[in-house]
């Protein structure tokens, strides 16, 4: 890079007023280089723009996250009541800000020992939702103490620190809902007590945020809806996926049209591991003396006792509503919750029990093929316990396809007749998405990158900054006591939970009956 | 100095991309790093405040190297920073043999990758200093050869 000619003169050292034209010219040569940079960057900005511009208004989406603002906690105490407290009812007891200080400690120590551990100040950081728990009912007396040392926390202190007054433990549930200082009761108990638990608390005036599925038989369906809508009690059913925002955004883009006429649903359960597939451990203090095994049975056929029922009672039709009311009802709330319509037309199952050979009755393969009259569409269930291969919830349109998860992914179909211009004007590529939205962001995205599909697709893109995270069964039931103090209908109410049983309850008589099972819509009867 | 400007502008741009995009964050790469230093750079990810100075420090640095490359002012900082980034780059996802990364490469690497490349093009801009001749370093510390 030297310059032969004016090599004499520029080895001199240029200070002060020493600069010549010349020094001025070669000092400054490479400015323009930044003209040219801006240049191209503000054609590449007007391009990304005027696409960006041009997929919105084909798919017509706004840019914006859904608007969905968080219930208020505020108002009168709500006085609750805990009935069960073995996995799902410590969950919801967290969510509503109340743990066990034992696992204060493990979630603190579990932030200390792994910085990216950001459980323990998420839960410390969980809004107050305003609430005593003011009794706890769990039939193993473990489970019932560690429930009443739960409910005690009000200060979220680990072990030795501050808590408040311990609730009552009844060891009838019963006693819990007839208790003249409880308000509302959550009921986290086996399927078949679901139902039971709900009625008597609606007869009893207190609200009820009950566990998926609604009920165990198809009959006692039609009672607890029949006796909510009666009492008119604030009724909630526990599938939080209600709060997902991506199902939120999913369901403006089917209203809006944007993948067409969406023709078949395909949703999965993939998991494969004990734990997975219910096969829980047994609490070394289980006993006949811990655990009241009559009330356990209630009105399930008798069984003498057994410690693999009573804690892996899903792998039994006795207690259990298996696949299909477990996991199938999550994907099916889900896609009502997007699509709305209801309950099937009719439902056709196969499966068996492949893998776990270890005396359960439910199916641990279940495919549910249901078919819905009205909207042209065909939703497929596909379960395995034992496999992790990952499937997603799929929807299948002829304008393109959707993948819903914690985010959503949209496709456009190259075969698609809306955006047909957009395709062969290479405006829109089929093969990245045209939307993509990951909770969390600022906006939604109308051009992705590879790298961001990838991380989208993943649910690994920002989600160690920004907005917290929240869980969503903090904001379910946040959304039940907001209804119970300023009125209003969850957005699982009973008639959504009603078509859920049903659904369930459809899938699973054509698993035992080998036959394809029909809903009646006139006289609501599965026939 | 056409290497110069050449790597300005891959800088500048990277920079720049980043900047305007609100919902960029380092974390995605972060989290996804391999190899012997991945415990560090995902520990910068884990914290809010620590993975702010990142994104800020990547993103200001690498527009700041881009303008010090084109116009050749205070170009050998601007170097030293940019091989300081590079490594880091180069070291939280070094093409092992072993190694895997969510992160799509759109070629193949093993041991040697783009980053090393860079950071070895800078370092060979360092010991050219074209700047004293093209630059505004020029009138900053004097010309040269």
């Amino acid at each position: 890079m030297s310059n032969e000619n004016n090599k004499e003169r520029d080895t001199e050292p240029v200070k002060g007023d020493n600069f010549t034209r010349r020094d001025v010219l070669k000092g400054l040569a490479t400015v323009p280089v930044l003209g040219a940079f801006a240049y191209a960057y503000f054609k590449k900005r007007r391009y990304e723009k005027m696409l960006r511009g041009n997929i919105l208004d084909s798919v017509d989406m706004t840019a914006a996250a859904p608007d969905h603002p968080l219930p208020p906690a505020t108002g009168h105490t709500i006085r609750l009541g805990i009935i069960g407290f073995g996995i799902r009812g410590p969950q919801i007891a967290k969510a509503a800000g109340f743990l066990h200080p034992d696992d204060v400690d493990a979630l603190r120590e579990a932030s200390v020992s792994n910085g990216k551990d950001t459980r323990y100040a998420e839960f410390m950081e969980q809004d107050n939702l305003n609430v005593e728990i003011r009794g706890v009912c769990d039939i193993f007396s473990v489970y019932a103490d560690r429930a009443r040392a739960a409910g005690a926390n009000i200060y979220r202190s680990g072990n030795g620190e501050k808590t408040g007054d311990m609730p009552v433990v009844y060891r009838n549930y019963k006693e819990l809902i007839a208790a003249p200082d409880i308000d509302a009761v959550i009921i986290s108990t086996p399927d078949h007590w679901h139902a039971p638990m709900a009625i008597e608390a609606a007869r009893a005036g207190k609200h009820v945020y009950c566990e998926k599925p609604l009920s165990w038989s198809v009959e006692e369906t039609y009672e607890v809806r029949k006796v909510i809508r009666e009492t008119g009690v604030v009724f909630q059913l526990g599938h939080q996926g209600r709060q997902t925002e991506a199902y939120m955004k999913a369901k403006e883009a089917i209203d809006k049209g944007v993948i067409g006429k969406v023709n078949l649903i395909e949703v999965t359960t993939n998991r494969n591991d004990p734990n997975g597939a219910w096969v829980y451990p047994i609490h070394e203090k289980a006993s006949p003396e811990t655990i009241d095994w009559e009330q356990f049975i209630g009105q399930a056929p008798w069984h003498d006792f057994s410690l693999e029922r009573f804690f892996r009672w899903r792998c039994w039709w006795d207690y259990s509503t298996g696949l299909s009311g477990d996991l199938l009802t999550h994907e099916f709330d889900a896609m009502n919750q997007i699509f709305g319509f209801g309950i099937p037309d009719s439902a056709v199952s196969s499966g068996g029990i492949y893998f776990f050979r270890d005396g359960r009755t439910v199916p641990d393969v279940l495919q549910t093929v249901f078919e819905f009259e009205n909207e042209k569409l065909t939703m497929l269930y596909s379960a395995t316990l034992a496999s992790n291969r990952s499937r997603g919830k799929v929807i299948m349109g002829h304008d393109g396809s959707m993948e819903v998860s914690n985010s959503l992914i949209i496709y456009a179909d190259r075969a698609s007749t809306k955006y047909k211009k957009e395709i062969s004007e290479g405006i829109i590529d089929t093969e990245l998405p045209i939307l993509t939205f990951t909770p969390g962001r600022k906006n939604v995205d109308a051009v992705t990158s590879a790298t961001e599909q990838y991380f989208a697709g993943r649910g690994l893109l920002y989600t160690y900054r920004g907005g917290r995270r929240i869980d969503t069964t903090h904001l379910h039931l946040r959304e039940w006591l907001s209804c119970i103090r300023n009125g209003g209908t969850p957005s699982c109410n009973i008639d959504q939970a009603f078509e859920e049983a049903i659904t369930a309850h459809m899938g699973t008589i054509a698993y035992h009956e080998g036959r394809k099972v029909r809903w009646d819509r006139e006289k609501e009867l599965i026939i | 100095m056409v290497l110069r400007l050449l790597t300005g502008w891959l800088f500048l741009y990277e920079g720049v991309v980043k900047a305007v995009n609100p919902d960029w964050s380092s974390a995605g790469f972060l989290l996804d790093s391999g190899g012997f230093m991945a415990g560090f750079f995902r520990m910068l990810a884990s914290d809010p405040t620590t993975l702010s100075i990142v994104d800020f420090m990547n993103v200001w640095g690498l527009v700041a190297i881009g303008l010090g490359l084109i116009t050749g002012c205070l170009t050998r900082v601007a170097l030293i920073s940019g091989m300081v980034l590079l490594g880091f780059y180069y070291l939280s996802h070094p093409p092992l043999v072993a190694t895997r990364y969510a992160v799509p490469s759109e070629g193949s690497y093993l041991w040697v990758n783009k980053n090393l490349i860079q950071l070895a093009v800078m370092f060979v801009l360092y010991h050219f200093p074209t700047e004293r001749i093209y630059g505004i370093d020029r009138f900053i510390f004097g010309k040269n050869s």
